[in-house]
């Protein structure tokens, strides 16, 4: 049984089913993130031990940073697999995606260090407010890259078959893989300001 | 994403040229930002300045990425719709802790 507007797009919606279905969903991402921003605001409001004051001072900003550039080019790079997809040059797709996940294991590792230096100067959730939302948005964040990671190896090796006998629904299926990550790109750009900077 | 379409010969060429170069203008303009939003937290502002100097710039970062990176700026009004219920929902959840505030200043 063929399933419909995997290709074609949908008359009433105007795109093809798996887009709406991506786009559903990072909406409910965005509640899920707003939820914890919102308690983030609280606890700063509520914060009588100065804990937001003092806490981005234990941060590594110069990590931080780069960890910020490493994601901005992992969205690049995604966004030109799929580019490279629809200029039917399978060779480069493989290596902007290749890419996009070493940058994804790259951003893993750099927070492996910053989360160690923590962990080894006795700082931990329970430490104040502070890092309890800190660890508790960026290690939900960490578990979006993970997730992320696994569904672009899947593309990267055994679901790439796609594109031998359904190249248009392989492009697709990048894109929206591609708005997810893109997506957990944005989390960070306002994660970075608000946990290492204020 | 509907904005490049498979084409073929110069003129397929030419467009995916173009979409290349928006991507990594949009990719320069994110780097410097991040750059300028880690130099203003060095400014010694105060902190409502820095709250809000850090949001505006990060903001303009967001509408890049989904702009050009996720295609909002030229996608379906289906989408347009989702998005722009899902911002006023998560407009009044980021608003109960000012409430709270209020609350507490009259009590």
């Amino acid at each position: 049984m063929d399933i419909p507007y995997n290709i074609d797009e949908r008359p009433d919606t105007g795109m093809y089913n798996a887009k709406l279905g991506v786009w559903l969903f990072l909406a409910s991402e965005v509640m899920l993130f707003g939820g914890l921003f919102s308690a983030y605001v609280f606890l700063r409001m509520g914060d009588v031990t100065n804990s937001f004051a003092a806490g981005p001072a234990e941060l590594n900003i110069p990590l931080a940073t780069l960890n910020t550039l490493v994601l901005i080019t992992s969205s690049v790079t995604m966004v030109m697999s799929w580019v490279s997809l629809k200029m039917q040059d399978f060779k480069k797709f493989k290596y902007y995606l290749s890419s996009t996940l070493f940058l994804a294991a790259l951003f893993l590792v750099i927070k492996y260090f910053e989360y160690s230096a923590k962990f080894q100067h006795g700082i931990f959730p329970s430490t104040n407010t502070y890092f309890a939302i800190y660890f508790t948005l960026t290690g939900l964040h960490m578990l979006h890259i993970i997730g992320g990671m696994a569904v672009l190896f899947y593309f990267l090796f055994p679901g790439s078959r796609l594109w031998l006998k359904a190249p248009e629904h392989f492009t697709n299926r990048i894109e929206i893989a591609g708005l997810y990550w893109h997506f957990v790109d944005l989390v960070w750009i306002f994660l970075f300001p608000i946990l290492y900077l204020l | 994403m509907d904005n490049l379409k498979i084409r073929r010969g110069n003129d397929a060429a030419a467009a995916v040229k173009k979409h290349v170069r928006t991507y990594i203008t949009v990719f320069a303009a994110l780097a410097v930002l991040t750059v300028v939003t880690v130099a203003a937290s060095y400014l010694g502002l105060s902190s409502g300045e820095a709250f809000f100097l850090a949001l505006t710039i990060a903001s303009i970062k967001g509408t890049l990425v989904a702009g050009f990176f996720m295609h909002l700026f030229t996608e379906k009004t289906a989408i347009i719709a989702i998005l722009g219920i899902t911002v006023f929902l998560f407009m009044i959840v980021l608003f109960f802790p000012f409430l709270a505030a209020v609350d507490q200043a009259l009590s």
